[in-house]
């Protein structure tokens, strides 16, 4: 390995796309997240729930390899400012190396509601809307 | 004996574009070098968290890539090392929930319970030495 050649080289992405799907929104996360990236999803997802009038919020992470402090304060965040905004919030797919590496560090993500897949997230959003 | 391979690697961490470069880097050595899953999660984990500590708090600075043998065992070694102002008090800064910022307080603390060793040394106006190992 030399000194000067990264291992990967670097990727900057802007912004995560929104999807609607009905009354609810779909956010798939497919990158590594930089810090800024997540704080422009917090906001974008704010004005999306406010815009679309979404009652629920899912959030695929099973793209996600790694959730750290940082990444699962701006989850749990959002799923904050999306109750005061009268949306729910699922967090979708997490993977188990992730699960157990969270729970390890100390980080439980009380309030954040979670689902196996999307499919099963929908359903949640489903029956807690009635 | 501890042996240090020749294989060394050091790269610089000065924003938060580089802990994502950091990210992957740790993940892509510790794959290659035949790191379990959760290991690897964990490492990467801690990695992101020591990476952080140091653009929040130290403006920055460098992480060394070391493989180390020790009784025929393999691991991977991480060394965050900054020329920030230090920390006055070790033993409080890595007790749970410590922490003088916005972060959850958990970063060091929890970085600690990831790996397989850890150990921090710091001097007031100097900087701050964290070096993590997980071993194969």
């Amino acid at each position: 390995m030399s000194q000067s050649k990264p291992l990967t080289p670097k990727l900057t992405i802007e912004s995560i796309p929104i999807l609607k799907m009905g009354d609810f929104l779909l956010v798939t996360i497919q990158v590594d997240m930089h810090d800024r990236l997540s704080l422009t999803l917090q906001d974008d997802l704010a004005s999306a729930i406010s815009k679309t009038n979404a009652r629920g919020v899912l959030i695929d992470i099973s793209a996600m390899d790694i959730v750290d402090s940082f990444t699962a304060r701006v989850l749990a965040n959002i799923a904050s400012l999306s109750r005061l905004l009268d949306a729910q919030t699922v967090l979708v797919g997490m993977q188990p190396a992730v699960a157990i590496t969270l729970v390890e560090f100390g980080l439980t993500m009380e309030g954040v509601r979670t689902a196996l897949n999307v499919e099963k997230g929908i359903n949640l959003l489903r029956d807690s809307l009635g | 004996m501890v042996h240090i391979s020749k294989e060394q690697l050091t790269l610089q961490v000065l924003n938060s574009d580089d802990i994502v470069w950091i990210r992957q880097s740790v993940r892509e050595w510790s794959k290659e070098m035949g790191l379990g899953l959760v290991s690897q999660t964990k490492l990467v984990t801690a990695a992101s968290e020591l990476a952080r500590n140091m653009v929040d708090y130290a403006n920055g600075g460098t992480v060394q890539f070391n493989t180390i043998e020790k009784n025929g065992r393999q691991g991977l070694q991480l060394i965050f090392e900054d020329q920030g102002p230090g920390i006055p008090d070790i033993e409080l800064a890595i007790k749970d929930g410590f922490s003088t910022s916005s972060g959850l307080g958990m970063g060091l603390s929890g970085s600690k319970r990831l790996v397989n060793e850890f150990e921090i040394t710091s001097k007031l106006g100097e900087g701050t030495r964290v070096t993590i190992l997980m071993w194969i």
